[in-house]
């Protein structure tokens, strides 16, 4: 059952610009939430060590985020996912869609998560509202590594 | 009736020290340099087994070892099995796969162990678990049991292509074809028995201790059932010889089913004790319970029920899809059939009934007995159908099943039980007055003025308890025999210990069982000691499930006790210088017919032990004696039950406000537990009906998993109830008993949802009725009649 949403926020940068930022890996590391290595396996993956709470389950989550359907500078879609040991599996991806709007760049995403094991057993209920934090936190600490000032 | 004989209402003595904390459960128990157990559990439903990386996790602190599937599988240690074997219509046996108690390969299920962690403490083993890396590698899995079989399906194991273990049937096709040709009049439903999770208040518990001197093992395990246990684990596992392993299954805390089965932890936990030589401990957490204890039910049916002109029914036909779950529990090919199908004609004469069940397997946890097992679902099929009959014929539904009540006995049914004795119009005469089922009007009008919609159910159930003569569930498929084992040791000073191979796990057995010998022998119920749950104790029994305690249980003390009167008598002979033959047993004496010459019990005993100047040629001192029992047939207890309910439009909430049980469950021995029995049963139905839902989504993750979605019966759920009987006593056991353990839970659900849908005017909702479902109803059921006008 995968649990699915979107959002979009508007980034005072050229697309090109954003696009370059959201393939930067320290950019990454910086937004995505919880984590805490990033490490480049080649220019579309990485390996990843977050830490990851929902409602009564805490885990620690090593997998992998790949970046694919790459459209420089109109998007791509980043998807991860991960091994939470005894809490379970989760997995996930958002695709990015760049537009040019106001001078700046309007920032579409749609998200999609799963998550299974004992997160899922206790925590489904709770997951959409984690999941929703998870992504506006994102794209908030994305929106200020473009906008410094912001 | 003496004040603690039959019939008595005795207060518990198991009571005093569960309610002051002093019960001996499994966890209870400990060992010096116990070590402590961590299953590390599959999150995917269906997933192949790549790799699992345990270097790091061995290094941790505390580790004593950690075990892979894959490296459990080299010791070479049978699987698992079903020990029932069901044949499919073309007379193949069932395809059972492979049961492996730790996964190798694949996982099938979210909770199917994969490995262990074995360590000092149980944090240690937990901090260990973290650090195992398993590379799964996903596979579609299936839980609908319905898609099970279908094309396109995932295939779960070899062993059973199409994921289907059996299509069983029973009863005559052709002839129920034409009954239904010749019908005035055809009800069919179509229904889905919601899977439950048992959530007996003690989890399962295990802890196993190897003496590499003797190279004895010791099993404390939270079981119904010890002896089939230890025979499962020695003769099939390949643990150890029975000799080498004793089962204690000490204070058990609720089991419904769910602790009759033998699992892979009590068998993971005796193989790691031997092979790291420290007693090794496991207790279910709560959300382990949930994806690793046997869940029950799950079955999904269409059914059909011929009526002729004058409402007479005649003829039945079912169609059950029923979910086994990933692997195939210890009993779970025999409930959906020999439990569920023989039970079909209900309280009815039905001349012409087929039935057809295919079992499948799914990626969800195994499904197994629960309380009733088979029976709730047998009862719900047929109770439903012949309520929505009533009102499509437009009839009082108490008369429609008046009219069609079987009322000789015993009576040949049309899949294969035989009803030996019984009296249904009885309870059905005696709840209806009992209910003021005639002022059921005025009080649905009084609902209506406060806005709420009121409805009543029946459910005229029956069941087969009693379980079971041997040779004929040996002609079913069983692989054990079903009879009861008792030991009546008589002390030197007069009190007795009972060995019952009984289980008692919320029972009251140490209560009911000291009335029965207590009663006989003239002694104080306190003079009588029940032992059971220990195979180094008691020699052998098949345990307590199916309401067979009384009914089978009972009947082996009575031959026990049948033949310590026989010898004492002999005694008593020799004693009082008297013919055998002239000596009489009453009120705890011996006395020559006759004349006042006796002797009392208690000098009797220490004369059996003394035996000074016994003719040792024909009187062997000692008294203690050993019986085992056979039954000849099942029993089956039946009742009435009503329930009515208001509910709520506005917000789909429903209560309970009125419930009626009239059981006949033949002879009653402690009135008061028998009543709490029936209380018990009824929650967990209305439970069923109204609260539990096991939900899966489609990836077979379980999303209900814990109690903040899984919601259990509560004290506020349920009215005061009225429970009442009719006595018609079983003629096949000596104390005419039939059983009372599982009633509740068998009557409940289909009364509930008879009530449910009486009140709501449409027979389309499924269990469990929740406040969401009765209000989506409401909503559909407006909407239809809005768009009509």
């Amino acid at each position: 059952m995968a649990m699915t949403m979107s959002g979009e926020v508007q980034l005072n940068a050229p697309r090109e610009e954003v696009y370059k930022k959201l393939n930067d890996p320290e950019v990454l590391k910086a937004c995505i939430p919880g984590c805490e290595q990033l490490d480049k396996l080649s220019d579309t993956e990485f390996q990843a060590t977050s830490t990851m709470k929902v409602g009564p389950v805490k885990a620690r989550w090593k997998g992998k985020v790949t970046l694919s359907d790459l459209d420089p500078p109109n998007g791509y879609k980043i998807s991860g996912e991960g091994e939470g040991g005894v809490a379970g599996f989760a997995k996930g991806g958002a695709a990015v869609a760049l537009s040019e709007k106001d001078g700046g760049t309007l920032l579409s995403y749609n998200v999609e998560a799963q998550i299974g094991g004992k997160l899922a057993q206790l925590g489904q209920r709770l997951i959409a509202g984690a999941a929703k934090k998870m992504a506006d936190d994102f794209f908030d600490k994305f929106a200020k590594s473009v906008n410094p000032a912001a | 009736m003496s004040a603690t004989g039959i019939g008595a209402a005795v207060r518990r003595k198991e009571d005093l020290r569960f309610i002051t904390g002093k019960g001996q459960y499994t966890d209870d128990v400990s060992r010096p340099g116990q070590a402590h157990i961590y299953f590390v559990r599959s999150p995917h439903a269906h997933a192949r087994i790549k790799r699992i990386d345990t270097k790091t996790a061995a290094g941790m602190p505390g580790v004593v070892g950690i075990v892979t599937g894959a490296e459990f599988a080299e010791s070479k240690l049978g699987n698992l099995i079903c020990g029932w074997t069901v044949l499919s219509k073309d007379g193949s046996p069932m395809k059972m796969a492979p049961h492996p108690a730790l996964a190798v390969g694949k996982a099938c299920h979210v909770g199917d162990p994969v490995a262990v962690v074995v360590a000092d403490t149980l944090a240690q083993a937990k901090d260990a678990a973290e650090k195992i890396n398993v590379d799964y590698e996903i596979l579609p899995a299936v839980v609908d049991p319905t898609k099970a079989a279908g094309k396109g399906a995932p295939l779960i194991h070899d062993a059973a292509p199409n994921n289907t273990i059996y299509n069983w049937h029973i009863g005559d096709h052709d002839a129920t074809a034409a009954a239904f040709r010749g019908a005035k009049h055809v009800t069919k439903l179509e229904f889905v028995n919601n899977r439950l999770v048992p959530n007996a208040m003690e989890p399962r518990a295990a802890l196993a201790e190897y003496d590499a001197g003797t190279q004895h093992l010791t099993l404390w395990n939270a079981t119904q059932n010890p002896h089939v246990a230890r025979l499962v684990i020695s003769a099939f596992v390949g643990i150890a010889p029975e000799n080498k392993l004793r089962v204690i299954a000490p204070d058990v805390g609720g089991g419904f089913g769910s602790k009759i089965f033998i699992y892979p932890e009590e068998v993971v936990c005796l193989w790691a004790a031997r092979q790291f030589n420290r007693p090794v401990k496991w207790t279910a957490e709560r959300s382990e319970s949930f994806i690793s204890d046997a869940h029950g039910r799950d079955h999904v049916t269409t059914a059909e029920l011929a009526l002729d002109a004058d409402h007479k029914i005649t003829g039945l036909k079912v169609k059950t899809v029923a979910n086994l779950g990933a692997y195939m529990s210890t009993f779970s090919s025999a409930v959906p059939t020999f439990l569920y199908a023989t039970l079909l004609s209900g309280q009815y004469a039905i001349p012409h009934i087929y039935a057809e069940v295919d079992a499948v397997y799914t990626n969800t946890v195994p499904v197994d007995a629960y309380r009733g097992a088979g029976r709730p679902e047998a009862t719900f099929v047929v109770e439903r159908l012949v309520e929505a009959a009533a009102r499509e014929l437009d009839l009082d539904p108490a008369d429609l099943r008046k009219k069609n009540f079987v009322k000789t006995f015993p009576y040949q049914t049309a899949v294969a039980s035989l009803y030996d004795a019984g009296d249904y119009n009885a309870s059905l005469q005696k709840a209806l007055q009992i209910h003021d089922y005639k002022g059921f009007g005025k009080r649905k009008r009084e609902s209506e003025k406060n806005g709420k919609i009121r409805g009543i159910g029946f459910a005229t159930y029956i069941e087969a308890c009693g379980v079971a003569p041997s040779s004929l569930v040996g002609q079913l498929g069983a692989g054990v025999g079903l009879w009861e084992s008792a030991e009546v040791r008589v002390n030197p000073t007069g009190s007795v210990e009972l060995l019952t191979g009984c289980h008692a796990h919320g029972q009251g057995h140490e209560t009911t069982f000291a009335q029965l010998v207590a009663e006989r022998l003239g002694i104080g119920i306190d003079q009588v000691n029940v032992v059971h749950g220990d195979t180094d104790k008691v020699q052998f029994g098949m345990g307590t499930y199916g309401s067979r305690s009384g009914a089978v249980g009972m009947s082996a003390i009575v031959k026990a006790l049948d033949k310590v009167e026989a010898k004492a008598k002999k005694i008593a002979a020799h004693l009082l210088e008297a013919a055998e033959g002239d000596i009489v047993f009453k009120d705890g004496k011996f006395t020559v017919a006759g004349t006042d010459r006796s002797v009392a019990w208690g000098e009797l005993a220490l004369a059996a032990y003394v035996a000074h100047k016994f003719p040792t040629g024909e009187i062997e001192p000692g008294l203690k004696e050993t019986a085992f029992y056979d039954p000849t047939n099942f029993t089956f207890p039946a009742g009435c039950h009503i329930c009515e309910v208001e509910i709520d439009p506005e917000t789909g909430v429903t209560s309970v406000v009125g419930w009626t049980a009239v059981d006949d469950f033949g002879t009653v021995i402690n009135p008061m537990i028998v009543e709490g029995q029936v209380h018990g049963g009824v929650a967990q139905g209305v439970g069923q009906a109204l609260l539990e839902h096991t939900v899966y989504n489609d990836s077979g993750q379980l999303v209900s998993g814990s109690y903040m979605d899984y919601a259990m019966p509560r004290a506020d759920n349920l009215p005061s109830l009225k429970v009442d009987m009719t006595v018609t006593k079983c003629p096949s056991n000596p104390l005419g008993i039939k059983g009372c353990g599982e009633a509740g839970a068998i009557a409940a659900p289909a009364a509930v949802m008879n009530a449910i849908t009486n009140a709501l005017g449409t027979e389309k909702i499924d269990m469990p009725a929740t406040p969401a479902a009765v209000w989506s109803t409401i909503q559909q059921l407006n909407k239809t009649r809005l768009a009509a006008e």
